[in-house]
């Protein structure tokens, strides 16, 4: 399941439809509970089973005494209940921003100007021949410009004032305010950012009442900015640096990459190397032309060539011979002064037979007769418990897991929204 | 499906409770959910932690390196994982500093960047401001590739940094001279929501370099199961879930939670004389002088028992109403 | 040719190439060219996500098709986004170069892009995986049922380590004596027991298992038995 699980994950990540993957987390979940139940009676395949769920219980929707749309009462009752929880939810917000005394969600910052110098660097006393010197943009209060080893260039030229904001804890910016400081101030951006943030935080906890337009709203929003930010990314940080600096060197160094060590001897080298990801790449794109569809197959090929052949020794070598090794270990495990330590014999005896059941399981469908194929059932059988432990501590982790995420969410609502808590004592 | 559950309400002659149970609409269990996360948070109830092996195991690794070595961390998460990871890439990031280790933070997810500046801004900076960029940490930045980049850069570091983040080369960077490869570091530690994240780093690096490498990892829950095959040959540590980070911060907050450039920031973000901002009147954070942000995943372990409880209430009740209308229809 | 055999020798090459270098030192420079340019590819992958994503949702609102105006919605973030990191607006200058504005750091939260990371895609992807923790609940209330033995081990597991890696290990067996022969009986004992032994076992006989079909399925493809990506026509 786990596995199912990241790997849901990681899909997700990949390409920005988030929406399903909370249903399919609820599906997996559910599927495990079941596997747990019809496994047995099957025997067959070691993968969940992908089967209808039985629960044993009414569904709401199709039991008119539970179900809302069905029962006027019931809708009205829960109705009011509901409305109750956001009322008193409203007037609590209110009471929050308007009459406590400390407020919410607001952000301080102090701004200031820092000043650089470009100055001119002796090559270092001793230096191999080939190192110059040269110049740099040092902050105006840099240690080198004090002790001589960078002298600053004289003119308006070589001057720039630039503007630098940090944050300020919120109870410390209003003491600073109160005492006249005025580089300190509240930050409009920042704590409009606070709002838009829970705003969407509890636009997405809004689909648990129901799916609405507020949940596809904020829901349409991940999605193209997650997109634009993979390839803002995958643009600025790999492309740039690995792609273009190496095709046009002096171009990028003038443009974006000031420090660029472009070596002259390899440059030939380097550019016609880099041609062949410029050009699979352009191949690569054209999976977004109607015709050209088929060129990607080229870069598509080579994709798959390399990943099978980095997964192929991968998980030979890390997961196959390396696990096989980890598995032989001494059954009968001794301490520093050689007396038999039980409780890790034990555990490593566990380990050991755990692992044969349930390869055992995997590997070897004998069928279930005669004396070696009863043995083989009941080592099968074995296998199959310790599979059901294994998913019950995946299922025990992941809910784990989940439960954290939520308590964040909510740290953050409560605490840099609202204000409500204040673990750092800083507001 | 819906055939058989009406029947099953219909015909079967239940309790209140469990007639209730079996036809509960699932926002109450939402509700309660809600509630059993969100009011130990407000109630703010912590409960004790005793660190367990693993995260012994990982504090003994990063404790016993000889102080000044260099320790490379990739964060591969990113915010949808925070609240179980940034707590253990905060307390990485303190106990490497206070044991003096030279960090380079690198990311093969697009958003580990973000959370590598970030936890410099909270951590690094404030609590150790005698470290400087370039000479005691620096910043590699995000490569795309997943575990490709693992397998260029065990070899050969240049081929995928020409730069770090900021477009400095390598060259220049004091804290890497002489670096031609990944092997030249003492520890990596990853703090891994996933794909590509621990498991390729077990095999790519640890797998394939076992005397090059020494692995320390911290991992969600989600996945922690598919990486304890790996410990202790190919990872020497491991921090699972919230747990683990919760455990670890013990550790490390018991021997460099309280340091003089601690209090010294502490007093500074809180501002009222004599008070450090995390001696809390109202008592947010019991151990004195610690940072909030270094106590983080222990907080969390507050709703973490309460929403646990429920989670097992919530299975048993389950059975009972499974139980009861199979019981009574067996009978009829 | 061209949509066959070519890029067939294209996967055999590179897959080639990598385990090649993977057993002679002397090609371990090739292996890292090659991944290296896969690397690369990974990224204009995402240009491609991004150029896909863009298409699709213009065709959506073009045809007026049903949910067109989220469509528009998901447009104009990806727009405006990629606006401020492409084009870097707003990026604080960097501090070694602060004369070039292209070399501006625009992950900063006082950059643009930088603020919808912070305020926008983070609570948003935050706040979509915290959802799960009410999903998982619901469906642990609705589909965990004790059936038999298989299912009674799952829940029994589930239990002990949703309670044994919390304080609730101490309130329920915190009596027990760390030291003596009942130990194992401690929830947390048992917690610990079972990942590293039991659940130890089960993952690695299954990761055994991919292992070797990951590695089956590898040489199908470098071997050009399995050709399932290519275009059909």
């Amino acid at each position: 399941m786990t596995e199912q699980l990241s790997q849901q994950r990681t899909t997700q990540r990949g390409d920005g439809a988030s929406h399903t993957i909370m249903c399919t987390e609820m599906r997996s979940a559910e599927h495990t509970g079941m596997h747990a139940s019809t496994s047995a009676a099957t025997h067959t395949s070691p993968h969940v089973q992908l089967r209808t769920a039985s629960h044993g219980y009414a569904n709401p929707a199709s039991n008119p005494a539970a179900n809302p749309a069905a029962n006027p009462r019931l809708r009205r009752a829960r109705t009011t209940i509901w409305l109750i929880l956001f009322l008193v939810g409203g007037i609590g917000l209110a009471y929050n921003a308007l009459v406590r005394p400390h407020g919410m969600a607001e952000v301080y910052v102090e701004r200031s100007e820092k000043t650089f110098v470009e100055a001119d660097i002796a090559a270092p006393v001793g230096a191999p021949s080939g190192e110059k010197a040269s110049t740099k943009w040092l902050a105006s209060d840099s240690p080198a410009l004090q002790d001589g080893s960078a002298i600053a260039m004289a003119g308006a030229a070589h001057t720039l004032t630039i503007n630098e904001t940090v944050g300020v804890p919120p109870r410390a910016a209003r003491e600073r305010i109160a005492a006249g400081d005025s580089n300190v101030s509240l930050s409009i951006v920042d704590t409009l950012g606070v709002w838009i943030a829970a705003f969407f935080t509890l636009a997405i906890f809004s689909f648990l009442w129901r799916d609405n337009p507020i949940y596809k709203f904020a829901e349409s929003i991940l999605v193209g900015v997650s997109a634009a930010y993979w390839m803002t990314l995958g643009y600025w940080a790999t492309l740039v640096p690995n792609l273009f600096a190496k095709i046009a060197p002096e171009t990028i160094k003038g443009w974006a990459m000031p420090a660029l060590d472009v070596q002259p001897a390899d440059q030939t080298t380097q550019f016609l190397l880099a041609l062949v990801p410029l050009i699979l790449g352009f191949m690569l794109l054209m999976r977004l032309s109607p015709k050209g569809g088929w060129i990607s197959v080229w870069p598509l090929a080579f994709i798959i060539g390399t990943t099978a052949g980095l997964k192929f020794v991968a998980f030979i070598e890390g997961d196959l011979m390396a696990q096989a090794a980890n598995t032989i270990i001494p059954l009968v495990a001794l301490n520093d002064t050689g007396s038999m330590q039980f409780g890790e014999s034990l555990g490593n005896l566990v380990l050991f037979v755990g692992v044969l059941a349930v390869l055992t399981y995997f590997f070897f469908s004998v069928e279930h007769k005669g004396r070696l194929g009863t043995m083989v059932g009941k080592v099968s059988r074995l296998g199959i418990w310790y599979l059901m432990i294994t998913f019950g501590a995946a299922f025990g982790l992941t809910v784990m897991g989940r439960i954290t995420l939520l308590s964040q969410r909510l740290e953050f609502l409560f605490g840099d929204w609202l204000w409500i808590i204040d673990p750092a004592n800083i507001r | 499906m819906s055939t058989q559950h009406t029947q099953s309400s219909t015909t079967v002659p239940h309790g209140a409770f469990i007639r209730f149970l079996a036809t509960m609409d699932r926002r109450w269990i939402f509700l309660a959910m809600m509630l059993a996360v969100g009011m130990p948070i407000l109630l703010k109830l912590r409960p004790p932690e005793s660190p367990g092996p693993l995260s012994n195991a990982t504090f003994a690794a990063i404790e016993h390196l000889p102080a000044g070595s260099r320790v490379l961390l990739s964060f591969d998460y990113d915010p949808a994982s925070e609240g179980e990871l940034q707590p253990m890439a905060n307390a990485f990031v303190h106990h490497c500093a206070s044991k003096g280790h030279k960090l380079a933070f690198m990311a093969l997810w697009p958003l580990g960047a973000q959370k590598a500046n970030e936890t410099v801004n909270t951590v690094l900076k404030p609590f150790h401001p005698e470290y400087k960029l370039g000479v005691d940490y620096c910043m590699l930045g995000y490569k795309a590739g997943n575990e490709g980049v693992i397998k260029v850069i065990v070899t050969d570091l240049l081929q995928q940094y020409s730069t770090d983040a900021s477009g400095t080369p390598l060259g220049e960077v004091p804290m890497l001279k002489g670096v031609s490869n990944i092997q030249a570091f003492d520890l990596i530690l990853n703090v891994s929501a996933g794909y590509p994240g621990a498991k390729e780093w077990a095999q790519y690096a640890t797998s394939a370099y076992p005397d090059a490498f020494s692995l320390l990892v911290g991992t969600t829950g989600v996945q922690s199961n598919q990486l304890y095959p790996y410990y202790p040959t190919q990872m020497k540590g491991m921090l699972v879930a919230i747990k683990g980070a919760a455990e670890y911060e013990v550790l490390v907050n018991a021997k460099y939670g309280n340091t003089p450039a601690i209090v010294a920031a502490q007093r500074m973000m809180s501002s009222r004389e004599g008070e450090s901002a995390s001696e809390n009147a109202s008592g947010d954070t019991p151990e004195s002088g610690v940072p909030a942000i270094l106590q983080e995943g222990q907080r969390r372990m507050g709703p973490q028992l309460i929403a646990h409880l429920l989670m097992v209430t919530l299975i048993v009740l389950g059975n009972v109403v499974y139980f009861a209308t199979r019981s009574k229809g067996a009978t009829r | 040719m061209l949509k066959r055999t070519i890029p067939l020798f294209i996967t055999g090459a590179a897959g080639g190439i990598l385990i090649l270098a993977y057993f002679s030192p002397a090609t371990t420079n090739w292996g890292e060219v090659v991944t290296d340019w896969m690397n690369t590819l990974a990224a204009v992958a995402f240009i491609l996500g991004g150029g896909n994503l863009l298409f699709v949702n213009l065709e959506k609102i073009s045809s007026k098709r049903s949910g067109w105006a989220y469509a528009l919605v998901t447009l104009l973030a990806f727009v405006v986004t990629l606006a401020f990191g492409v084009l870097k607006i707003g990026a604080v200058p960097n501090a070694q170069f602060p004369a070039t504005p292209w070399a501006g750091d625009y992950e900063s939260v006082r950059a643009p892009f930088g603020w919808v990371y912070e305020y926008v895609l983070s609570p948003l992807t935050a706040t979509m995986f915290a959802l799960l923790a009410f999903y998982v609940a619901s469906a642990a209330f609705r589909a965990f049922r004790a059936k038999n033995i298989e299912a009674i081990l799952l829940l029994g597991t589930a239990f002990v380590i949703l309670l044994g890696r919390t304080a609730a290990a101490g309130i329920l067996t915190g009596w027990i004596s760390p030291e003596g022969p009942f130990a194992f009986l401690r929830l947390d004992t048992m917690a610990v027991n079972i990942m590293q032994y039991v659940s130890t076992a089960g993952t690695r006989a299954v990761m055994m298992g991919i292992a070797l079909g990951i590695a089956a399925t590898s040489l199908r493809l470098i071997l050009g038995i399995d050709r399932s990506y290519l275009v059909n026509d």
